[in-house]
């Protein structure tokens, strides 16, 4: 059971928290200038990275989204942040 | 018959006798015993079946690796499968049973003993294809198994879930154990000591020994009360059984009520001690050969002797104090040692030097040795093969090993886990040496404990692949030496493929004694070291854990606990039955279906809507958001009224329909279907915070605040007339909003209908809902209306085809799909899932649609496949809802069909479970198809 840190509300059990999405990945559009394969990419085109993997979760108890950076072998959490431009964390 | 129990050692209360039956004859232990102990001592010798020969086998080992004396224990009318005898302790009444077999004496089945020349490795395997194995299974499923599982025995989910914290844990409390938790206490450490076994000493329960200079048990006393006064908990009877992601570990504690733990520590400290490897020679799994180690366990704890005639047969020095406690009580002891260096032979003892067992003679039990050409009359044979290190949850935890040549033991790699390895889980063998080694473990500083004796001398003991007869590598699973040859003849060299093949240590005791043995076996084999060969997989649990102690309270009610109505008291008083729709509890039927939906349709219904998702989104950005998160634009939709939409995923396909108020510019209500709230609320979310500026709108899941009861049918103006609700309700037309107050309580009114009659949803905070239902309900009274439950409600929606998100939609349904092509074919702007729905699958003209069908007769199934009537048989779709519809007096259905509306007017067949049925494609909407009823 891993402890997936917050950075609104602190250590918390993995339980809480949802994976939302490969960090980095923009969303192509708009619609009519994507292809069909770019499209696909985006949808189903993981990089499922072995080792320092950053990606985007939701902490479900509280709904904030939290960039998360961790090792997917170790499954070390190395680093999380609170998304861009969302509020202060704290506050 | 050849164990007894000795007048005077052990511990137990000989003034506390046990009755139990074993395999239905009476037997009496004493209060202390074990269930093997009790067994021991009352000199039965064959407590089970192997599992696929069906050979006798008795008491082998001590704790968790005891691989063949498994039993089901009955005791007051239940009965619990598969207990490990060792670990079980005995209790008065006990009825014990032997697994795999109707009676572990007489086996009608230990035929199949005689026909192992042909039941080699894989012979199942290769054997039960013909005709499917499905044929097969259950005849062997008969055959080869363990405990039976007595469907009356229902244990009750009362199993304690406790989560702990601590700076140190100790895993064993042996002498390492205890020296760590010892020196961590001592610096004010919080230490949790575990143990398996029933007391704090591990090994020096049995072995003895004294420690700075006093004896051992006055310094595990002590250790006890420094590791409770700091703070800290000494657990016994208590397994840790698993080593989890980011330090958790898990722990099954036994009582008269068990408890199961969630630990993480700060530190660990792996001190789970060492198991004798047996020895390897024709026939070394008879009844009566029991491991030394094992041996003097039962003797010094229960006085149970494990014979008379007692052979010991070694390779190192952890035998002689076996063999002189024999020796001691009373039996005829010789001791046969591998190495021509021995220590000197003890009091009693005759020492035969240089000498390997070749084989154990005997029918249904060990009668003689053979050994270097000699032949010795014994009872009892002692066995010890060395002792492999319990590295289990150092592995779990994703450490690797190392060969320790010296040792002869795969040893925990330093640095690789976080778990500190000490004593003989690190192959430190020997009192004196494990202290200093826990000392350290647990940070201790200044001098470590220390105790007279040296380490042991241990010589290497393995299988010989050229030896003769019939050589047990896993006796629980029944895996023969023959077995590993035969694997590595046919390429499964890899120990992880010698495991699959063979099964070898793939049963219960998780090849405690038998996994070193095997890949011993094969590095010889193949000519490849012990390191080269490698080893499989250690995973949790390190012990077979009751399914009871996972589960905790979390079964029944409590196993994915409903969502209750605010109002449930008042509908159960209203004698609604209650059924779960979408993990809510709500009423399903009041009287009758049928009358329910009728009655809606000709005067007046009403019924509880509160599960319907109230989501808020609020803010300059909220127009915004719900045009880019929804399939239906909402930023045109004007304050007061409301409108129906989609959400759809990034793939296109439908997540969720419902209609969203607007209450003024800046605020509206988004009403998801009551299962799919949080789904609806995490797609809002993530574009709130993950696209557009989140300071400008707000997304709140505001469900549970209102109770919400909705009105309906011919009479539902006259109700709001009745109930003296305030005029700017009653006069809302269809797809109109208003938020009002009704008596100075808050009431918020929405003209949507999901029966298709004119509707009325009326919210309140929850607070004001019983008080507003009452007076609801005296409306419904004077007008003879009807509450109607979910059942009903089910029918209402089905004749006006209104579909539910997920029962007439399915993975791959989208909007064009269900008659909605407009926004796709006109919206300019981006919006989730737009890209999806231009994709070549998305215009094909053969997509599968929504539509009606008509048939006669009773409903159709639910799932029902549409077929063809001419033509070669193929599935074009399925039934998603088919009612009896009290109104039109027939059968109503929808159904998902491949180019379904293309079809309009043909009649295909309904195939279901064999029968066939017929039935013509039409629109969805079976009543009211001009809508005239919602005008009003």
């Amino acid at each position: 059971m891993q402890i997936f840190p917050c950075p609104f509300c602190g250590p918390r059990d993995e339980t809480e928290f949802h994976f939302a999405a490969e960090a980095g990945k923009h969303r192509p559009e708009p619609a009519p200038e994507v292809t069909d394969s770019a499209w696909a990419d985006y949808l189903y085109g993981a990089d499922a990275p072995k080792g320092r993997a950053q990606e985007v979760w939701v902490h479900l108890t509280c709904g904030e989204f939290l960039l998360l950076t961790r090792d997917t072998v170790t499954r070390e959490v190395l680093d999380v942040a609170a998304l861009p431009g969302s509020r202060e964390a704290g506050t | 018959m050849s164990g007894w129990r000795h007048p005077t050692l052990g511990q137990i209360d000989r003034d506390r006798p046990l009755r139990f039956t074993f395999d239905g004859e009476a037997y009496t232990g004493y209060a202390g015993d074990t269930l093997a102990s009790a067994l021991l001592a009352s000199g039965i010798r064959v407590l089970g079946r192997s599992f696929k020969y069906h050979r006798p086998r008795g008491l082998w080992g001590l704790g968790g690796e005891e691989p063949n004396a498994l039993f089901d224990v009955g005791q007051g009318g239940i009965s619990t499968p598969n207990c490990r005898a060792t670990l079980t302790p005995l209790r008065d009444g006990m009825d014990l049973r032997a697994v795999n077999t109707r009676k572990a004496s007489r086996d009608p089945l230990g035929l199949l003993d005689l026909a192992q020349r042909f039941l080699p490795a894989g012979f199942y395997y290769k054997t039960f294809m013909a005709g499917g194995w499905m044929r097969w299974e259950p005849m062997i499923r008969r055959m080869a198994g363990l405990g039976r599982l007595d469907p009356s025995n229902r244990p009750p989910g009362d199993v304690p879930q406790r989560n702990a914290r601590c700076d140190l844990l100790v895993i064993g409390a042996g002498p390492a154990g205890l020296a760590a938790a010892r020196a961590a206490a001592g610096q004010g450490a919080t230490v949790w000591l575990l143990d398996e076994a029933g007391a704090p000493g591990g090994a020096l329960r049995w072995r003895g020994g004294e420690i700075d200079g006093g004896p051992w048990r006055e310094f595990a006393d002590e250790t006890v009360q420094r590791v409770q006064a700091a703070g800290g908990r000494v657990l016994t009877d208590t397994t840790l059984w698993g080593a989890f992601d980011h330090g958790l570990f898990a722990a099954w504690q036994r009582g008269a009520r068990d408890t199961h733990w969630r630990i993480w520590a700060a530190r660990v400290v792996l001190a789970a001690g060492a198991i004798e490897r047996p020895l390897w020679f024709a026939n070394n799994d008879l009844p009566g050969i029991i491991s030394a180690e094992a041996a003097l366990h039962h003797l010094v704890l229960y006085g149970a002797v494990a014979g008379r005639r007692v052979v010991v047969a070694t390779g190192n020095d952890g035998s002689y104090p076996v063999a002189s406690a024999l020796a001691e009580a009373g039996c005829r002891v010789t001791l046969l040692d591998a190495r021509e260096d021995t220590p000197e032979a003890p009091e009693g003892v005759e020492v035969r030097r240089g000498a390997r067992i070749d084989a154990a003679r005997g029918a249904r039990g060990l009668g003689a040795v053979n050994a270097g050409g000699q032949h010795i009359d014994a009872d009892t044979l002692l066995v010890s093969g060395g002792y492999t290190p319990s590295v289990h949850l150092h592995c779990q935890a994703g450490g690797k090993l190392d060969w320790d040549a010296d040792r002869d033991a795969l040893i925990p790699r330093p640095g690789t886990s976080a778990l500190i390895p000490a004593g003989a889980a690190n192959g430190t063998f020997g009192l004196n040496a494990a202290l200093a080694e826990g000392h350290a473990a647990g940070g201790g500083t200044g001098p470590a404990p220390n105790a007279a004796g040296a380490t042991w001398a241990i010589a290497p003991m393995r299988p010989d692949p050229k030896g003769k007869g019939r050589v047990w590598i896993d006796p629980q699973n029944d895996v023969t030496l023959k077995d590993v040859k035969l694997a590595a003849q046919e390429g499964y060299r890899s120990v992880e493929h010698l495991k699959r093949y063979t099964t070898l240590g793939m049963a219960t005791d998780q090849g405690r004694s038998s996994n070193f043995a095997g890949l011993a076996a094969m590095s010889e084999l193949t000519g490849h070291t012990i390191p080269e060969t490698g080893t499989t997989t250690y995973r949790p649990p390190f012990t077979p854990v009751p399914l009871t102690s996972l589960g905790g309270m979390r079964r029944g009610g409590l196993f994915n606990p409903l969502k209750r109505l605010a109002l449930e008291p008042q509908h159960a008083a209203l004698g609604a039955t209650f059924g779960e729709y979408g993990g809510w509890r709500r009423p399903a039927i009041y009287s009758d279906t049928q009358a329910e939906a009728k009655g809606a349709r000709e005067t007046l219904g009403l019924y509880d809507a509160s599960p319907l998702g109230k989501i808020e989104v609020i803010g300059p950005g909220a127009a915004e958001l719900l045009d880019f998160c929804g399939y239906v634009a909402m930023s045109t939709l004007k304050p007061g009224r409301a409108r129906y939409g989609f959400m759809l995923g990034e793939n296109g396909v439908v997540a969720d329909d419902g209609v969203t108020l607007r209450l003024d510019d800046n605020r509206f209500i988004l009403s998801a279907s009551s299962s799919h709230v949080d789904h609806v609320r995490l797609i809002l979310e993530e574009a709130r915070q993950d696209r557009f500026d989140p300071s400008r709108v707000f997304v709140h899941d505001v469900t549970t605040h209102w109770v919400t009861l909705s009105v309906t049918g011919p009479q539902a103006r006259m109700a709001l007339e009745t109930a003296g609700t305030p005029g700017d309700v009653t006069t809302l037309r269809h797809m109109q909003v208003v938020e009002t107050r009704w008596k100075h309580i808050p009431l918020r009114a929405a003209r949507v209908s999901f029966t298709g009659d004119a509707s009325w949803e009326l919210s309140v905070p929850a607070r004001h809902a019983p008080g507003f239902m009452t007076v609801l309900d005296g409306a419904r009274e004077a007008l003879d209306g009807h509450w109607i439950g979910l059942e009903a409600l089910m029918i209402l929606r089905a004749e006006k085809g209104y579909i539910l998100i997920g029962k007439d939609t399915d993975g791959i349904t989208m909007p064009q799909d269900l008659g909605w092509s407009r926004p796709r074919e006109r919206r300019q702007d981006e919006y989730f899932g737009r890209r999806a729905l231009f994709t070549p699958e998305a215009m094909r003209k053969d997509r599968r649609q929504l539509v009606g069908l008509d048939c006669d007769g009773a409903p159709l199934p639910t799932g029902a496949h549409l077929v063809p009537l001419d033509g070669p048989a193929r599935s074009l779709g399925f039934v998603t809802s088919s009612y009896h519809s009290p109104t039109l007096n027939r059968a109503v259905a929808l159904a998902l069909v491949d180019a379904g509306r293309d079809r309009k007017g043909d009649t295909l067949g309904v195939f279901h479970l064999g029968q066939h049925r017929t039935a013509r494609i039409c629109a969805p909407c079976a009543f009211d198809p001009e809508g005239t009823r919602l005008a009003d």
